[in-house]
């Protein structure tokens, strides 16, 4: 039985701004496959964790290392968020980011980009090789968007999604950059039950699809729980408890953090 | 001359040439602070500083009162012009994209440069500006001439005006709200009209005393006047850091004294690009200039 | 779909061809006169320039005030090259090439600035490469210029057909260039640097790639018009006419490449025409700058771009409509469809 290879592992990062030290000495190891979920209150420093995960900032202290898809471990703590992407590593935004003024189908050709086969002279001079690298995209691009559901969509601009959509968009533009790990950062944020119901069963049907990993944060439990299979609780920037779902739920440490020291005793 | 004479001779030069420039920087930067706009035409408004005494010296002559009515009649002349600028041009435009300002700042510049050269009694030629007799004062191995001492002088008080209506009435400190945050300012209580409009004819009085000193200084105007020095106090205020008062005046006094310098012990071609380069170093450098402070996006 | 890009691009081929080559033989034969012909090939230059600020506009969504910087260079450039024996045409591509790279000196610090700051810095670099050129007496010939009678100074059908097809030949390339993959990936560094960095696009590389493309085409500008014009001088470089390409872009629209070939040949045929307007012409530009500025901000055609292949689908469709208001009686007719 082989030992199930690690993704990702984060030793001691921690990161200061101008004096503030916004997280302290997190660490975690992410294998293939898992399904992991990152929460805390608001202002735990859960979003600077992704950020230093997909390079937006760079730990101060601590290192970050990653491997690849040809299994090759490397330290990635300063390298530019393009680089993170390239080497397997794709996100989405607390805020959704997307290009606001593309096509839904743009979106996700964007993301492509770092796939393509063609060559300046292809693109100036319309080659064959040009056209048939257009199809292919397009057809990736399509294949997923049908996946999510918003297939039908894909001309329309993407600040014209419903809100629903276009964090469905923001996944399907993470996708397309065929990575190993897939970093989600409030997914279903202003969520009503039943679309976060199916975004659920998404997560869970693309992790197998695909092969991914996952660090999911959310402030939804019934996803957290629902589908992590181990959770990560960050409060004031440092990790307060780590485990099993259930063991989360019934630990002092989280329960007062989130609720405060009464709910503890109660 | 040995150089150390000359280069102290050449920083009072820079003094005086600076101070000039701390006075136009200070519009920029105010203007920059309060609404976040490169104000393209505040170099000409220097320049319609110096035509405007121009023509009154020319009616009253360079005695004392002629001077003074000068000064006055061009500060009241160019503060007038730079509300009506600010409220038919820039106005207009507060909500819409900032390019959009920023390329009409441009025609308004282009609109005033070309307007003087096409009115008949202004036109392109330059005209010698009255000037009053020239008296050196020797303070041990270095000399100062009347005019940089009344530049210098009159630079300081102005300066010193400034940082008192700044920081001491209290429209002084509804600028500074304005430039922190609009919305919450005139949810205040704050008119931030007329705090726009008050800010803008400020910066605009200080040209125009700025334009004739400069005239003074260099006696010869047209309507091109404005778009150098005007240029150069910009860098002055990136220098200092934009938005901040100290950082303009700050930033003017060293552009001066560089430029001098330059002038001097190089090449007096040079110069110009000279300050342009510092431009592009500080940007590389610390982009916030002096007295700036850096802002940060959250992602 | 290969019969579809085959059929577009002989639309596109044969509109070329009329435009450079069918004008340029009624320049030949003396039926479009020589003073028409200098207009519309100025018109040319100042055409290939507004491209070049158009695409910085295009990329950074800021504005680039030292364009006419670089078409300096490559005016002194080709001058210099052809001067030490170089065939024209060849020097012109050098000359281009040089700007190229000047253009990526300069990109290193200034792309780096957020926010107004571009617009300052390049006025900056125009300045400075202006300051230079005026002092260099001993290449440029100081501030009096340089002269550069070539066949194309001469003869004003070569001058056109040549100018006219590399202004072609540019906005082809450019269209290819942006209706890619490489343009969508500078079109999402604009829309939004950080997801653009994040979905494997390096900011820094692509808005490089932008301006280089932009001084590029700047300095082909310049290469063609010192041999057209015959005679160069430095404050070619200066801020006032790096304005004047400006303008051409604002008025077009900025996001539109047609919009802004459009406006200059407008401009600068109606340059000519307002002469009799004498010194009143210096404040024409900057009224009307303002005057679109505060009621019509997105230019003649926004973000649209003037489509020869749609016009050539919709041509059935217009043929009915025509045929259709000539019959006397009203009869129900299909908007005709390929």
């Amino acid at each position: 039985m082989s030992e199930v290879k690690t993704v990702l592992k984060a030793s001691d990062i921690s990161i200061v701004f101008g004096g503030l030290r916004a997280v302290s000495n997190f660490s975690c190891e992410l294998k293939a496959n898992e399904l992991v979920g990152l929460i805390g209150p608001n202002g735990a420093g859960k979003t600077t964790v992704f950020n230093m995960l997909s390079g937006v900032y760079r730990p101060t202290e601590g290192q970050i290392s990653f491997w690849d898809r040809k299994d090759m471990v490397k330290v990635i703590n300063k390298a530019s968020p393009a680089a993170h992407n390239k080497i397997g590593i794709a996100r989405t935004f607390q805020n959704i980011r997307l290009f606001s003024k593309m096509t839904v189908a743009d979106n996700v050709r964007v993301a492509l980009h770092t796939s393509r086969v063609v060559n300046p002279f292809d693109v100036l001079l319309r080659t064959p090789r040009f056209f048939k690298d257009e199809e292919r995209m397009t057809g990736e691009v399509e294949q997923l968007l049908d996946l999510f559901k918003i297939l039908d969509k894909k001309d329309e601009l993407a600040k014209n999604l419903p809100y629903g959509e276009q964090r469905k968009l923001e996944i399907v533009r993470a996708l397309a950059s065929k990575p190993q790990l897939l970093l989600l950062d409030e997914p279903a944020a202003g969520m009503n039950p039943q679309e976060t119901e199916e975004l659920m069963r998404l997560i869970a049907f693309i992790r197998e699809k695909f092969n991914l990993t996952i660090l999911l944060i959310e402030h939804d439990m019934r996803l957290v729980m629902g589908i992590c299979e181990r959770i990560i609780v960050l409060d004031y920037g440092r990790i307060i408890a780590e485990g099993k779902p259930e063991e989360i739920q019934s630990n002092p440490q989280v329960i007062k953090a989130y609720l405060g020291e009464e709910a503890v005793n109660a | 001359m040995n150089t150390g004479i000359m280069f102290l001779q050449q920083l009072i030069n820079g003094l005086s040439l600076g101070s000039i420039y701390a006075l136009i920087a200070l519009g920029y930067t105010m203007v920059y602070g309060i609404v976040k706009l490169i104000n393209f035409a505040h170099g000409d408004i220097m320049m319609i500083g110096a035509y405007t005494a121009y023509f009154v010296l020319k009616a009253f002559g360079t005695s004392v009162t002629g001077m003074a009515a000068a000064f006055l009649i061009s500060m009241i002349v160019c503060g007038l012009l730079s509300l009506v600028i600010e409220r038919f041009a820039y106005r207009p435009l507060r909500n819409a994209p900032r390019l959009n300002s920023l390329i009409t700042a441009i025609a308004v510049e282009l609109i005033l440069q070309n307007a003087m050269r096409v009115i008949p009694f202004i036109g392109p030629d330059p005209r010698l500006f009255p000037t009053f007799a020239i008296k050196n004062f020797s303070i041990g191995t270095v000399s100062i001439s009347n005019i940089q001492l009344i530049v210098i002088v009159l630079s300081a008080i102005l300066m010193l005006a400034l940082n008192y209506i700044v920081n001491h009435t209290k429209t002084g400190m509804a600028m500074q709200a304005v430039s922190y945050d609009l919305q919450a300012s005139s949810l205040m209580g704050i008119s931030v009209n007329r705090t726009i409009a008050f800010t803008f004819a400020l910066g605009s009085v200080l040209a125009a005393a700025g334009g004739i000193l400069y005239a003074i200084a260099y006696p010869q105007i047209d309507p091109l006047l404005g778009y150098m020095p005007g240029l150069k106090a910009f860098i002055a205020a990136v220098l200092g850091g934009i938005g901040s008062v100290p950082g303009a005046m700050f930033g003017g006094v060293i552009l001066g004294v560089a430029e001098t310098l330059t002038k001097g012990f190089l090449s007096s071609q040079f110069a110009d690009a000279i300050s342009f380069s510092i431009l592009i170093i500080i940007l590389l450098v610390k982009p916030t200039g002096i007295f700036g402070k850096s802002s940060h996006v959250k992602v | 779909m290969k019969n579809k890009n085959l059929r577009n691009m002989l639309i596109l081929g044969a509109c070329s061809l009329i435009v450079v080559f069918a004008v340029g033989m009624l320049i030949n034969f003396d039926i479009i006169d020589a003073y028409t012909a200098q207009i519309l090939t100025l018109a040319g230059i100042n055409a290939i320039m507004a491209l070049s600020v158009n695409i910085i506009c295009g990329i950074t969504g800021q504005l680039s005030l030292g364009q006419a910087g670089f078409m300096a260079i490559g005016a002194y450039s080709t001058i210099f090259i052809a001067n030490s024996g170089v065939p024209l045409p060849v020097s012109i591509i050098l000359a281009g090439i040089v700007t190229a790279f000047f253009g990526f000196l300069i990109g290193f610090p200034t792309l780096k600035l957020e926010g107004d700051y571009l617009a300052i810095v390049t006025l900056g670099f125009g300045e400075i490469i202006r300051v230079v050129f005026v002092n260099l007496k001993k290449y440029t010939g100081g501030p009096n210029g340089k002269q550069f009678p070539t066949i194309m100074t001469l003869n004003p059908a070569i001058a056109y057909m040549v100018i006219i097809g590399v202004l072609v030949l540019l906005i082809i390339l450019i269209q290819n260039f942006i209706r890619s993959t490489y343009g969508r990936a500078i079109l999402a560094v604009r829309d939004d640097e950080i997801a653009a960095n994040s979905s494997g696009i390096s900011i820094f590389r692509y808005k490089m790639i932008g301006f280089v493309i932009a001084s590029f085409v700047a300095g082909i500008g310049g290469a063609l018009y010192a041999p057209f014009i015959g005679f160069i001088k430095p404050d070619m470089a200066s801020f006032n006419k790096s304005i004047d390409y400006l303008i051409f872009v604002v008025l077009g629209g900025m996001g539109s490449t047609t919009g802004s070939i459009l406006a200059s040949f407008v401009l600068t045929s109606l340059q000519e025409f307002l002469r009799f307007l004498q010194n009143y012409r210096l404040l024409f530009y900057p009224v009307i700058l303002m005057l679109v500025m505060h009621f019509r901000p997105q230019g003649l055609l926004g973000t649209k771009e003037f489509s020869f292949i749609k016009t050539w689908e919709d041509f059935p469709c217009w043929k009915d409509k025509i045929l259709g208001t000539l019959k006397i009686k009203k009869s129900e007719k299909k908007g005709g469809a390929e």
